[in-house]
């Protein structure tokens, strides 16, 4: 990075320090950073799409509807959420290989499971072995938000429905002596004033969330746990920057990282509920009412 | 123009269907130098990857390295993820079960004991002793009598020695041996063991056998001139066990 960095063992310290913090792998340690907050804006929404359509599924008058939404909700929901992030991506993995293959090597003999192996064909791995690193790398992407979307719409779909439920019947038949359609009265009234209820439920789901995101390295993704722990270890002599076990004050950092992010998304969330809660009768709305008399 | 762009799509899917079958990707772990690891500019770098990049220039294959955590090192290799293992894997009968391997490119390792200096022997027999999970080493400990602790990685075995979670720490002498040196008396080796197992090999599927007879061949031909054991010594230092 900097011009004095060519020989580490001979600087003074802050400059070793300047030098060590701006190595290559300290940068893919800010990146992994910006990886998680990715992962965050794009699976909170996913999630609560899925959640929406979940609890949509749960309340449909259509029986088949009803029951997978129901077997959706309870299933993942009753499987401790490990067991998902392992077996969703490979299940998916395995599954969209399997039918590559199929399509696209319809001549090929041998049979894909061969004891242990998986064996599909060269024109059918996802993504192809000649494909560059970064394809690879947003593919075991996509799977683990996929996962998460997958898991956290479950959660979302239970407070969803539960908000729905909460809001008073006497609203709803307001709408419906107005001459409004069930799909209107949903649309008008329902949904407005359903985020007032779900609000709390969806702001422990995103700390959760948030919480969660370290999973991704068990998917092999280099998140920012895989490189306090792969930066913070001991450095001997192999390597150009030594030091002893750094972990601490690496974990360190990762702790105030995670503190920050749940410390602004709280405050976010209270301002939202201020938001919602106006004109609401909610016992939050009427104590807004009454501060502005 | 629309039989142009034709050709061209047909082109590049042809080319591409074409090295799909000689791009052989190798898995490595990444934490465990010398053999393979990570250096201050994000490259893996090591034995391992130095070999296999000559295994795979001798062989003419197109080969690109893949970082993947060591316990799920195995299953990934089967799930057809990467096509080869070269992680400073043991070749032992349990995972002979699973994969198959090449011959050898290292002798067997050597296993030892590393403590803080002044450790007493029983240890060994009676105490708590570190070893990464999934390694020949973990299985070696869970035979003896001591109290087996394992971690997902060789880096934490030895944090755990320092302090003070595990008596000592059971792992390659050739990995330990860095941090014995450069310790200043801290800590020292209690002792050595010979491990089971034909030695550090490269990993592949059973039904691969094409592969391994390519790679096998390649580090016939490494053994030979003497390649070989000059990349041991380079990276091992002198007192490397090398082929004859």
């Amino acid at each position: 990075m900097f011009a004095f960095c060519s020989d580490p063992a001979t600087l003074p310290q802050w400059q070793w320090m300047a030098c060590y913090l701006t190595t290559g792998s300290h940068f893919a340690l800010y990146r992994s950073v910006l990886v998680v907050l990715l992962l965050l804006a794009l699976a909170a929404p996913l999630a609560l799409g899925m959640g929406f359509l979940g609890a949509l599924a749960v309340r449909s008058g259509n029986l088949l509807l009803k029951s997978i939404g129901t077997i959706y909700v309870s299933m993942v929901r009753g499987v401790p959420d490990i067991i998902f992030f392992l077996f969703v991506p490979f299940a998916i993995d395995q599954g969209v290989e399997y039918a590559r293959h199929r399509i696209l090597c319809p001549d090929w003999d041998q049979p894909v499971r061969q004891g242990n192996d998986f064996i599909v064909c060269a024109a059918a791995k996802m993504p192809l072995a000649t494909d560059p690193l970064w394809v690879h790398n947003v593919w075991g992407f996509s799977l683990a938000l996929f996962a998460f979307a997958l898991v956290f719409g479950a959660f979302a779909a239970n407070t969803l429905n539960g908000a729905m439920n909460a809001v008073p019947r006497a609203q709803l038949e307001t709408g419906e002596a107005y001459g409004m359609t069930r799909r209107q009265t949903f649309r008008r009234i329902l949904l407005p004033q359903m985020w007032v209820y779900a609000l709390p439920g969806l702001s422990n789901l995103w700390m959760i969330l948030t919480k969660a995101t370290p999973l991704l390295f068990l998917l092999g993704i280099q998140d920012v746990v895989f490189w306090a722990r792969e930066l913070g270890g001991q450095k001997t002599g192999h390597y150009e920057y030594t030091h002893p076990d750094w972990r601490v004050w690496y974990f360190l950092g990762v702790l105030v990282f995670y503190l920050t992010l749940t410390w602004v998304s709280q405050r976010g969330f209270d301002r939202l509920m201020r938001k919602l809660n106006h004109g609401q009768a909610t016992a939050g709305g009427e104590a807004q009412r009454k501060a502005a008399i | 123009m629309k039989k142009l762009v034709l050709s061209a799509a047909l082109l590049a899917l042809g080319s591409s269907t074409a090295m799909a079958q000689t791009v052989t990707r190798l898995g490595t772990e990444g934490a465990y130098p010398p053999y393979n690891y990570l250096d201050e500019s994000n490259q893996l770098v090591g034995f391992e990857i130095d070999l296999g990049n000559e295994l795979c220039a001798r062989a003419q294959l197109t080969c690109e390295w893949v970082q993947n955590d060591w316990d799920s090192i195995i299953p990934n290799l089967v799930g057809g993820n990467y096509d080869v293992i070269m992680a400073g894997m043991n070749a032992t009968e349990a995972r002979a079960e699973v994969i198959a391997f090449s011959q050898a490119y290292k002798l067997p390792d050597p296993s030892a004991y590393m403590a803080l200096a002044g450790t007493d022997m029983s240890v060994m027999e009676d105490g708590v002793i570190a070893a990464q999970s999934n390694t020949m080493q973990a299985s070696m400990v869970s035979d003896t009598s001591a109290t087996l602790i394992e971690f997902p990685t060789a880096d934490e075995t030895i944090a755990a020695v320092r302090n003070g979670t595990a008596d000592a720490v059971l792992a390659d002498r050739d990995f330990l041996v860095t941090y014995v040196e450069e310790s200043n008396g801290e800590l020292e080796f209690l002792a050595n063991v010979t491990p089971p197992g034909a030695g550090v090999s490269i990993g592949l599927r059973q039904s691969d056998t094409e592969l391994r007879a390519t790679f096998d061949a390649a580090i016939d031909s490494m053994k030979a001139d003497g390649s070989l054991n000059a990349l041991l010594v380079q990276w091992f230092g002198d007192e490397v066990d090398v082929f004859e």
